[in-house]
Order: C-alpha cells, then sequence, then structure tokens
C-alpha cells in the first residue's frame, strides 16, 4: 500500500523544475506570451533533451517507457511554470501512436517525436464543443478525410496531426498535407494557441483501435489537464501568497487581514487536496483500467473546477493590479481557463462520471 | 504508487475473515444477551487475538501490538464489513486513556484505562465554557487546593453525553495568577460528586446530545490531577501527538455520500426519478469531487506517516478538518433539496441520533442542520482557516489584545 511518489518520480519533477526555472523565469513566459505563438524553439528542444518528449514513449523507439503518472507529475510543472509549448498533443499523439499505430507508422513517428525533432498535435472537437468521440463527423473514404475540426491546440507547428473523425476512430495528416488549411483561432491562453482545421479530401493514414484508441487518448488527456491546472493554481496561490505579504495598505501587509488570511487558506484548501484525485487518475490510466475513465472525468472535472475557482481568488486578493494585461496573474489565469474548457468543460465530464457510476 | 496492500497483509486479512466467520455474530445461547453484553463478549475474544486496543499495554487492558497502520486499516474494513465491533468509539477510549498513557501516573492507568476500555467508564470532556469557545485557554471555572482536595466552581457547556457520564475529565484554572495557559490543571472527576449539577441544552435540531455541567463547591481528592498544577493545557495537548486522530475518517464522507446517491434514487422530480435529472447529476458528481479528494487526500498522508515523511503530508493533515466538515455540508444540501417540500417536518426523536440521520426524510432534515454543528465543534472554521494559514501557509498570526 503505497500512495506516494517514488525517489524516480520525484527526482523528475525536480529536474524538470530545475530546467524550468532556469530555461523560463517569468519574464521569459511574458515575452512568449505577447509574442503569442506559444512555442520556442530552443525551449522544446531543451525540453527533448531532458528527455520528457519521449517519456511515455516506448524504449524500443527511442523513449523512456514510463507511465502516464510519470508523464502526469512532468505536466504538473509545466503548469506550475506556464510553459508555452506543444508538449499536451504532442503527447497524446505519440500515446496514440504507440498503442494503435502499425509498425510502419511507428518506426516513422515515434523516435522524430520522443526527441522532439518532429511535433505532433491533436484535432479532436469539431464545432462550437463537440469533443466527444461519439459527436465526430469527420468522414474518411478511399484514404482521405474531410471534415473540419476546431481549437486544434498548436496544430500550426505540427508535423503530424492526430485527427478524430466518424465512428470515433482515429487518422494521421502529416503536414503540407493536400488539402490541409489552418486558420487560427485567437485563443484566450497565448502559451497554447488554438487552430481550426479544414480538411479538404486530404490524405490520411488510420490507426487501429477505433473509439478504444480515442478514448485512451481523451482519458490520458484529461489527467494532464487535470495536472496542469493543478500547477498552474499551485503556482497563482503562491504568488498570491507572496504578493499579500509584501502589498501594505491600512499600516500593515494585506496577509495580517484576516479576511485575507482566510480568503488565502481558502483558496489553498480548494486546490491542495486535489492532488491526489489526478494522481488517482494516472495511476488508474496506467494499472487499474476499470476505474481509469471515471477516474479521469472526475479528476479533469474536479480539479479544472477549484484551480478556477483559485485563480478568480488570486486575481481578486491582487486587487486593480491583477486585473492588467501587465500582471502575469493573467497568464496563469488563462492556463487554467484552457485546462477547463479544453476537451470538454466539467459539465460534460461530470455528466460523463454519472453515467458511468451506473447512477 | 501500488494500491494494493501485498501478499503479506492479504494472509493477515484471510486470517481476520477466518476469526471473524467463527466469532461474529455470537451464536446459541450467546445470542440471547444483550447487544452490548454481546459486544463485549465478543471484545474480549477478539482482543486475545489482538485485534482491538493494539496501542494499549496488555497490562491496561490493550493487546499491545506492534505498530502497524497497514493491519489496523484490514482490521477497520473487515470489522466493518460484518458489522463486528473494535474499539470502544467515544472520548474515553479515544482521548482519555492516551492521555493518561502519555501524562499520567502509574495508580491513575491501572485505575482509569482498562474499566474505560472495556466500556464500564464513561466518560464526558470539561472543556469549554460559556466564556471560553474557541479561545479556550481563557476559562474561568477553577479549582483551588484545600489540603488533600480540590475545589471546584464554574460552569462548563457542550458537555456530551454528561448525564450518562461516569467521570468527566476537564480543564480548569488552578493558578489565578499565571499567565492564561500555564493557569490550568487537567483534573479527573467523578460526576456523582456532590455539588454538580447536569442541565440539557435542547438544540435546534431539537435533540439535547449536549448538556452544560454546573459545579458549586465540588470537592475532589488532590490525586485526581494529571500531570502537575499549571500543565494541563500541555497535557490536553498531548493527545494530538497520536496522529490517526487528526487524519480524520474519510468513510464517513463516503458512507454519506452514498445514503445521499440512494436518496436520490428514491425521490422524484416531475415523477421520475430524481437521480435521472441531469441538474441533480451535476450537483451528486460535483460533490464526489470532494468526496474522493478526501479520500486520496487521506491515502497520500497515511503513506507520508508509513514512510515516517509525515511532514511532507503537513498541509493537507491541517485541511482534514475544514475539509471533511465543508463536504458534509455540501452532501446535506443537496439531500435537503431532494427532499423538497418534506424538509417542512421537523425531525422525530428517533432521528436525532447519529445511527439514524442519514435514512429517513426527517433524518436528513436533522443531518442537515447538524452538519452545522461539525463545523464548529472541536475548532470552528474560521479557527482552521487561521491554522491553515499560519502554520500551513506561514501567514503573520492574528493580532491579539496584549496578554490575550
Amino acid at each position: 500500500m503505497n500512495f506516494g511518489l517514488s525517489d524516480e518520480q520525484e527526482l523528475l519533477q525536480e529536474t524538470v523544475r530545475g530546467f524550468c526555472a532556469v530555461e523560463i523565469p517569468p519574464p521569459r513566459v511574458r515575452e512568449l506570451f505577447d509574442a503569442g505563438a506559444g512555442h520556442d524553439p530552443a525551449l522544446w528542444k531543451g525540453l527533448g533533451e531532458l528527455g520528457v518528449l519521449g517519456l511515455i514513449v516506448p524504449e524500443a523507439y527511442g523513449g523512456a517507457g514510463l507511465e502516464l503518472l510519470d508523464l502526469a507529475l512532468v505536466a504538473e510543472v509545466l503548469g506550475q511554470s506556464a510553459l508555452p509549448g506543444p508538449f499536451l498533443g504532442h503527447q497524446l499523439v505519440s500515446l496514440a501512436l504507440a498503442r494503435a499505430g502499425s509498425d510502419a507508422q511507428k518506426r516513422a513517428w515515434l523516435p522524430r517525436l520522443a526527441s522532439g525533432e518532429a511535433i505532433g498535435a491533436v484535432a479532436l472537437a469539431e464545432g462550437a464543443a463537440a469533443w466527444e468521440p461519439q459527436t465526430w463527423r469527420a468522414r474518411v473514404d478511399g484514404g482521405r478525410v474531410h471534415g473540419t475540426k476546431t481549437f486544434a491546440a498548436h496544430a500550426a507547428l505540427a508535423d503530424l496531426l492526430l485527427v478524430g473523425v466518424e465512428g470515433g476512430e482515429l487518422v494521421l495528416v502529416e503536414r503540407g498535407a493536400e488539402g490541409l488549411a489552418l486558420a487560427d483561432q485567437d485563443g484566450v491562453d497565448r502559451t497554447r494557441p488554438i487552430a481550426r482545421v479544414e480538411l479538404a479530401n486530404s490524405p490520411c493514414e488510420s490507426l487501429s483501435g477505433g473509439a478504444q484508441t480515442a478514448g485512451r487518448v481523451r482519458d490520458a488527456g484529461l489527467c494532464l489537464l487535470a495536472a496542469d491546472a493543478f500547477g498552474a493554481a499551485w503556482r497563482l496561490l503562491h504568488t498570491t501568497i507572496d504578493y499579500a505579504g509584501t502589498r501594505q495598505q491600512f499600516g500593515s501587509t494585506l496577509t495580517q487581514f484576516q479576511a485575507v488570511k482566510h480568503q488565502l487558506a481558502n483558496m489553498a484548501t480548494d486546490v491542495e487536496p486535489t492532488r491526489g484525485l489526478w494522481w488517482f487518475a494516472a495511476h488508474a490510466f496506467d494499472q487499474i483500467p476499470a476505474e481509469a475513465e471515471r477516474a479521469a472525468a472526475i479528476a479533469k472535472a474536479h480539479v479544472t473546477d477549484r484551480a478556477m475557482d483559485v485563480a478568480r481568488g488570486a486575481v481578486e486578493v491582487h486587487g486593480g493590479i491583477g486585473f492588467t494585461w501587465e500582471c502575469d496573474v493573467q497568464i496563469w489565469f488563462k492556463r487554467v481557463m484552457f485546462d477547463r474548457a479544453w476537451l470538454g468543460t466539467p459539465e460534460l465530464h461530470r455528466a460523463r462520471s454519472a453515467q458511468l457510476a451506473g447512477w | 504508487m501500488d494500491l494494493r496492500f501485498g501478499e503479506e497483509y492479504e494472509a493477515f486479512r484471510a486470517e481476520v475473515r477466518a476469526f471473524l466467520r467463527e466469532h461474529w455474530p455470537l451464536r446459541g445461547a450467546e445470542a440471547e444477551l444483550t447487544l452490548s453484553r454481546q459486544e463485549q463478549v465478543f471484545r474480549e475474544r477478539a482482543l486475545a487475538r489482538g485485534y482491538v486496543y493494539r496501542h494499549f499495554p496488555r497490562v491496561y487492558g490493550g493487546s499491545e501490538q506492534p505498530p502497524d497502520a497497514l493491519e489496523d486499516i484490514v482490521l477497520d474494513q473487515e470489522f466493518a464489513a460484518v458489522g463486528a465491533p473494535r474499539d470502544i468509539r467515544g472520548i474515553g477510549p479515544a482521548m482519555l486513556a492516551p492521555t493518561l498513557l502519555d501524562c499520567g501516573n502509574e495508580a491513575q492507568r491501572l485505575r482509569f484505562i482498562p474499566p474505560t476500555l472495556r466500556g464500564d467508564m464513561r466518560w464526558c470532556q470539561g472543556y469549554s465554557e460559556p466564556g471560553a469557545g474557541s479561545d479556550l485557554a481563557s476559562l474561568s471555572s477553577r479549582a483551588v487546593q484545600d489540603g488533600d482536595e480540590f475545589v471546584i466552581n464554574g460552569h462548563k457547556i457542550w458537555t456530551s453525553d454528561a448525564q450518562s457520564a461516569d467521570y468527566m475529565f476537564g480543564l480548569f484554572r488552578t493558578e489565578p495568577g499565571a499567565p492564561k495557559h500555564a493557569g490550568i490543571s487537567y483534573l479527573l472527576i467523578d460526576m456523582r460528586t456532590q455539588g454538580i449539577e447536569v442541565r440539557p441544552l435542547r438544540q435546534m435540531t431539537g435533540g439535547a446530545e449536549f448538556n452544560e455541567v454546573f459545579f458549586s463547591d465540588v470537592r475532589i481528592p488532590a490525586d485526581s490531577i494529571v500531570g502537575r498544577r499549571g500543565e494541563g493545557w500541555k497535557v490536553s495537548r498531548s493527545t494530538l501527538k497520536h496522529e490517526r486522530n487528526l487524519i480524520g475518517d474519510p468513510r464517513f464522507l463516503r458512507n454519506a455520500f452514498d445514503a445521499l446517491v440512494e436518496l436520490a434514487r428514491r425521490r422524484e422530480r416531475g415523477g421520475r426519478p430524481a437521480i435521472e435529472d441531469a441538474h441533480v447529476r451535476q450537483r451528486l458528481a460535483e460533490i464526489e469531487g470532494y468526496v474522493a479528494s478526501q479520500e486520496f487526500s487521506a491515502q497520500r498522508q497515511l503513506t507520508a506517516a508509513l514512510r515516517g515523511e509525515a511532514a511532507k503530508a503537513a498541509l493537507p493533515t491541517l485541511m482534514n478538518k475544514l475539509y471533511s466538515t465543508d463536504t458534509t455540508q455540501r452532501i446535506t444540501r443537496l439531500a435537503f433539496d431532494l427532499l423538497g417540500a418534506d424538509g417542512l417536518i421537523a425531525p422525530v426523536p428517533e432521528e436525532y441520533g447519529m445511527g439514524s440521520r442519514l435514512r429517513t426524510p426527517g433524518g436528513w432534515v436533522a443531518q442537515y442542520m447538524f452538519a452545522i454543528a461539525n463545523s464548529i465543534a472541536g475548532g470552528a472554521s474560521n479557527i482552521q482557516r487561521n491554522i491553515i494559514g499560519e502554520r500551513g501557509l506561514g501567514l503573520p498570526r492574528d493580532l491579539r489584545a496584549p496578554g490575550s
């Protein structure tokens, strides 16, 4: 009975935290946030060298062969750092390929994805909010895909796009494919820009496993979003504590006022107890298949919802400055907005968890 | 990470199950005894096997087992599964007895711990006073030493089970000139002593689980003190070292949540079971997020304690009380909404008690109110927020009046 991290897992987080502290301090996040591309090739290369891009890629294909829990622990740190980059979708493409790719597809892509030399992105949603595999309508006919996908994070950078199609199937579309056109959607989270993806009879390759694969990809995504939101909320909490500890009003720091102290205690209590929720969801994904789907749904809904509460509180405690573009709080606030809405809002996943419980 | 218990503990579990199959429920003539007598008979057998009172030395009536939190959990699970009684709950075995182990003298341990563990000696706690709630150390009920006796005068309040208790352990001011925390002593008081008056305190639920206790020139032997004069505050805090008490029991939340789901299945909305209503499902699923968070938070704390790294889980440990009581309130709020107009009916006395609260509509009404009491008792929510802020987040202490 052990519900804690291993020494290796703690070291992994430590390593990534150290990397982020050096490579992506808040002023650099701010530069990238304002630039809007949500990407820094040097930073991405560094993540590749660190080994985190191939963390869950099987060793035979150049990865570390670790589990989703390990990856979620990295996602927590990246959320804490608001690291701009295509990490999330990239990992989901690797996961789908490792699970459901043909030998040829794996050989062609996994080593390059593991190193970061090639970038992967996912195009799952359609229309305003059709995230669930059974709602996808893009059609595949004779090795060509036709349809419109939305909210595809970092699609503009992708060498390989994982596209959800009719029947909950997944197909691969390569950069520059005939009939592939992207339009930026001006996403609110500038660390992870989103695009509309038009596919007009574009050549594609299918993955095996059908809707089951898509379900696994979704569940992994939900775990990673929960971990990212947890990290971002944690950062917001501590940024706010630091600010309130220095800001003076009425002759003392804000933290001396019980109203503020209690608000900070409530924010901490919103987020801290949820740590085990996403730990368990990721662990269930790896080891307890019967509980994985529901655990991921509950974790995503609850953690991102509470993280959003913390983010709103962070703005409020900062006061007027917290509402400005200049204040970094907005960067993490929007990071959490993304985590909460992408792959479906808490409402969708609560409805799913109710269904899965047999209620 | 591995949530399985492993072979060693599964073997232990099999052993426990075999024991329970043989011994609970009681059979033959023993099955005709009163329930409390049956529990006593069974508990003696479980004690001989080392399954109850594991942390108490044999000489005081315990089974003196080496500390093993996982065996404790297996026992909790298996005993609960068949409804077999384990350690007697309540503040005697849970608070007074460990305090005597830490701070009492040998005569006190031998005299008080064994009958307390057997259930033959029942206790109430005399801490709160009308003028000393969250600021407990400002208490003013006093005990004056007069030769080989203390003479007690004062007024305690919120005393659960005062009518049925044989003894009270309580805090009294014995050193009026000393700074407030240093002027308090921890005393053991026979509730049959002349000069003690117990008055039930009727609650908003209608029930009367709490009491006021009045002391008028109550004389008790001077050897009723635990620790030295003026050390009572320290003695009363010693119980806090027993970490298990702090981790809280997330099974209560899960049981209450399961009862809520049951209620949603039974109640109707628009001629259909309420649980089919999309809004009800959303609220249930959101509440389950809180319940599951507390379960995994407790698991984390347990693992940290097992590894000897409790400090790593210090922050979530400080949150247990606030989080659990807030979650209980969320559960009862949804239950109250599910009751609809039945929420207008007052609970009947049979529904006041802890055991019957989550079953009937009136029981849920009682629990809807009682959940607030849980947020007050044992350190009110705003005190918990202070503790989380100050000890957990390193925020400054409140400004206080000088000397308070």
